[in-house]
């Protein structure tokens, strides 16, 4: 009696066990297992990365459904996090493309860089890049830090312009925790244009706190829709603070020049306008990356 | 162990304890979050677990959303709350996240700590012509505050390591020099604020610790101390009762 | 509010992956505590390093952890296997407490009478000691279970995809319905496999029930511990 019940028991630890381990075995083929680098051996299988931003990952899908239509096969790894966890994974080969910003990937790797311009930007990141990793054709869309204020305070301090932040007293700067740390954050602010500011690390709630008043000058992305929808100025940048920084496709220097066939033709024909209504769908209209990228890929003649 | 090293030199680097953002800075604004959701969450769940503990009334439904309330995953919910409540209202909308992940522990201690008091013991009470009221407080209350202590305990140790999840909404405290960290690539400086919340909570876990001990009313430490099966019985009750985070030494060791 | 109809696949995808990345650790955790949780049973002096170094893992922020630990171990930052190796660590952290805590519920007499029966060490331990000690460590392990599955969450913020990705995207796009599908997901998947465990406790030590109508004292601290299901 004992050994029979004792043998029931012992079934059901299995079938337990084997539900577990089973359901660990078949997983790890899913597209969205960012784990090993083994999966790139196949040549043909082209693993394509994002950051941990929305707008980002739109840019990667489309990059991602541009290559399968091309014939690729692409192991879509999203969502990775900053460039500190995606840039060496580039550099080993564990990701082969992602979607990156000029200014802000040269800043990276040369933190002293003094590029400003777009061009010169791009041209300077080309030197700065390690061996192993190029980067295609920039595209005209951009998507860079940008100091904004709400209409109103433009108004009543006669903003235009950074430099005019100078004769304003107590501005508080918000922004994500890094930018306290950045050349363009506060220390930059204060050397170049002489402007004094406290910090406060508002993060993805920045653009809400702007508006509501607890800060008076937001760090926002350029692309971010925000901006034209909370009616908030962008304040010029004249002495070249923030470095331009376009969307351009970060690649593994041994798969640039076939990689540039399918994709050099879609960065051309991504306009900054384009990439902020891209941002809009997904914020305002709740699709999802993979429907917004096939809509633009289809809109743009590169999906019949 | 370079890393420990660069750490601990970002931790004594001068800089980082005074001013503005310095480490006693961000200590405070990571105990003010832990205070006030730690005392909220004690007047809300130490009341209501004595009653279901006294009563034995509710306790199904407090088990129920108990252990609902444990499978809340912190970081959602403190985002949740702060896209419900309003962006703005972020020290609200996160101090009532860490109420609602504190207040399982607690509701637990407090009820556990009434219904570890031996049957017997109450009937002798009740015999010798307390008052329900007297019995609560003279006989049940003084004898669960051990087991109520160590749920006040894990709760607040929750309540110490989910805040510096508040950093992603721009809370400051101890998870802001752990996330920009992240961001700047700055490891020593995760490691060193990553330090620091250890510290933290440790010094903590070991004040309450030590309340604890003391929490064991004189007539029955001895005993306590006495018999095999209830030494091994009451860290576990300890632990029970605290649930998710852990209790480290239980009461009489 | 159409996002999680539009977006079922994406959540599914995301609810398998969760649970990957959850179960691993909480297997591992427990094939690990129990050797852990027996050396401190049976020897004092571990016990209490035991313990103290459980407490001392447990206080360690889980964002830092997890970005600290590829800078130690040399994984790349990218692996998901940072993120396994610790919820592993939070998982022994609670588990051995909880194994040491239920070797020592078990009836000394019990162990006295197996001994005198002629059990050898060896068949002590798998035949009485580790059935016995089953009620209270699967208390233990359901605790880990819960708690491991909420935590898998935090990973996003190091890149690792789990139903997490719902909570930064959703706040990133300040779509409410998105965090709360998030979350709703999170506790659904923590209590069915809490509820599992309790069933499946229940098949395998039938005597743990019988116990438990006997003696009232054992109702309060396993019900604490459980889910909704307890």
């Amino acid at each position: 009696m004992f050994t029979a019940r004792n043998k029931g028991r012992l079934a059901i630890t299995a079938v337990a066990v084997g539900a577990a381990l089973a359901l660990t075995g078949c997983a790890s083929g899913d597209p969205l297992d960012s784990g090993s680098g083994g999966s790139d051996s196949d040549s043909d299988t082209i693993v394509v990365g994002s950051q941990a931003y929305y707008s980002n990952e739109i840019i990667a899908e489309i990059y991602a459904q541009a290559l399968e239509n091309a014939g690729y096969t692409v192991d879509r790894q999203f969502q990775i996090g900053q460039r500190d966890a995606y840039l060496p994974a580039l550099e080993d080969g564990e990701v082969d493309l992602i979607p990156e910003y000029t200014g802000n990937l040269l800043q990276f790797y040369d933190d002293t860089a003094t590029a400003t311009q777009s061009d010169e930007v791009y041209a300077a990141l080309q030197d700065a890049l390690p061996d192993g990793l190029a980067v295609l054709d920039q595209s005209p869309a951009t998507d860079q830090d940008s100091y904004n204020v709400t209409a109103a305070f433009a108004e009543a301090n006669s903003l235009t312009s950074i430099a005019d932040l100078a004769n304003v007293p107590d501005l508080i700067l918000g922004g994500n925790a890094e930018l306290e740390e950045r050349p363009y954050g506060p220390t930059g602010l204060k050397d170049v244009y002489g402007v004094t500011v406290s910090f406060n690390a508002t993060g993805d709630t920045t653009v809400d706190a702007l508006v509501a008043g607890t800060i008076n000058i937001a760090n926002v992305y350029s692309a971010d829709p925000r901006i034209a929808s909370n009616d908030l100025v962008t304040l010029e940048d004249p002495e070249g603070l923030f470095l331009a920084s376009n969307v351009v496709p970060l690649v593994n220097a041994d798969l640039a020049d076939e990689l540039a066939e399918v994709l050099n033709p879609i960065d051309a024909a991504l306009t900054p306008e384009g990439l902020v209504a891209l941002n809009v769908l997904s914020v305002d209209d709740q699709e999802s990356s993979d429907v917004i990228a096939t809509k633009w890929l289809t809109d743009n003649g590169f999906l019949s | 162990m370079n890393l420990f090293l660069d750490a601990f030199g970002w931790l004594f680097a001068p800089e980082q304890w005074t001013g503005a953002d310095s480490i006693p800075e961000r200590i405070g604004q990571h105990l003010f979050f832990t205070v006030i959701a730690f005392v909220i969450a004690s007047i809300i769940a130490i009341p209501l677990g004595y009653l279901i503990g006294h009563t034995g009334k509710g306790r199904e439904v407090a088990v129920a959303i108990s252990g609902a309330a444990r499978a809340l995953p912190s970081f959602g919910l403190i985002l949740l709350l702060v896209i419900l409540v309003g962006v703005l209202q972020i020290g609200p909308s996160v101090t009532a996240a860490l109420v609602i992940l504190a207040i399982p522990s607690i509701l637990a201690g407090a009820y556990a700590g009434l219904e570890s008091v031996d049957r017997r013991t109450i009937d002798a009470a009740r015999s010798v012509g307390m008052t329900e009221w007297q019995i609560l407080t003279k006989v049940e209350i003084p004898l669960g505050l051990p087991l109520l202590i160590s749920g006040l305990r894990s709760g607040l140790l929750q309540i110490v390591a989910t805040a510096t999840l508040a950093a992603y909404v721009g809370l400051g405290g101890l998870g802001f020099d752990i996330l920009q960290g992240i961001q700047t690539r700055n490891y020593p400086q995760t490691l060193g604020g990553a330090i620091v919340v250890v510290v933290l909570a440790l010094l903590l876990d070991a004040l309450f610790g030590l309340l604890e001990h003391f929490a064991v009313p004189k007539g029955v430490r001895g005993a306590r101390g006495g018999r095999i099966a209830s030494e091994a019985k009451a860290p576990i009750e300890a632990q029970k009762a605290g649930g998710v985070a852990q209790g480290v030494s239980a009461a009489g060791r | 509010m159409n996002w999680l109809s539009n977006n079922l696949d994406l959540v599914l995808e995301l609810t398998v992956q969760h649970l990957r990345l959850a179960v691993i650790p909480i297997v591992l955790g427990f094939v690990i505590s129990v050797p852990l949780g027996f050396v401190a049973y049976r020897y004092r002096v571990t016990r209490g390093i035991l313990l103290t170094v459980a407490g001392l893992l447990y206080t360690i922020p889980s964002l830092a952890l997890f970005v600290v630990l590829p800078a130690i171990t040399g994984i790349s930052v990218l692996s998901e296997t940072n993120l396994i190796i610790a919820l592993t660590i939070y998982a022994v952290a609670i588990m051995a407490r909880s194994v040491a805590d239920a070797f020592a519920s078990v009836d000394p007499g019990v162990r006295q009478a197996a001994t005198a029966v002629g059990y050898s060490s060896w068949r002590r331990f798998w035949a009485v000691e580790f059935p016995l000690a089953g009620p209270v460590m699967l208390a233990g392990l359901r605790v880990v279970a819960v708690s491991t599955i909420a935590l898998v969450t935090v990973g996003i913020l190091v890149g690792v995809q789990s139903l997490g990705y719902l909570f930064t995207n959703g706040f990133q796009r300040r779509i409410t319905e998105e965090i709360l599908t998030g979350v709703v997901m999170t506790m659904v998947i923590a209590l069915l496999v809490d509820l599992l465990l309790a069933l499946l406790g229940r098949a395998l030590m039938p005597w743990a029930r019988a116990t438990r109508s006997v003696s009232r004292r054992a109702r309060p601290r396993d019900a604490a511990v459980g889910g909704a299901s307890a």
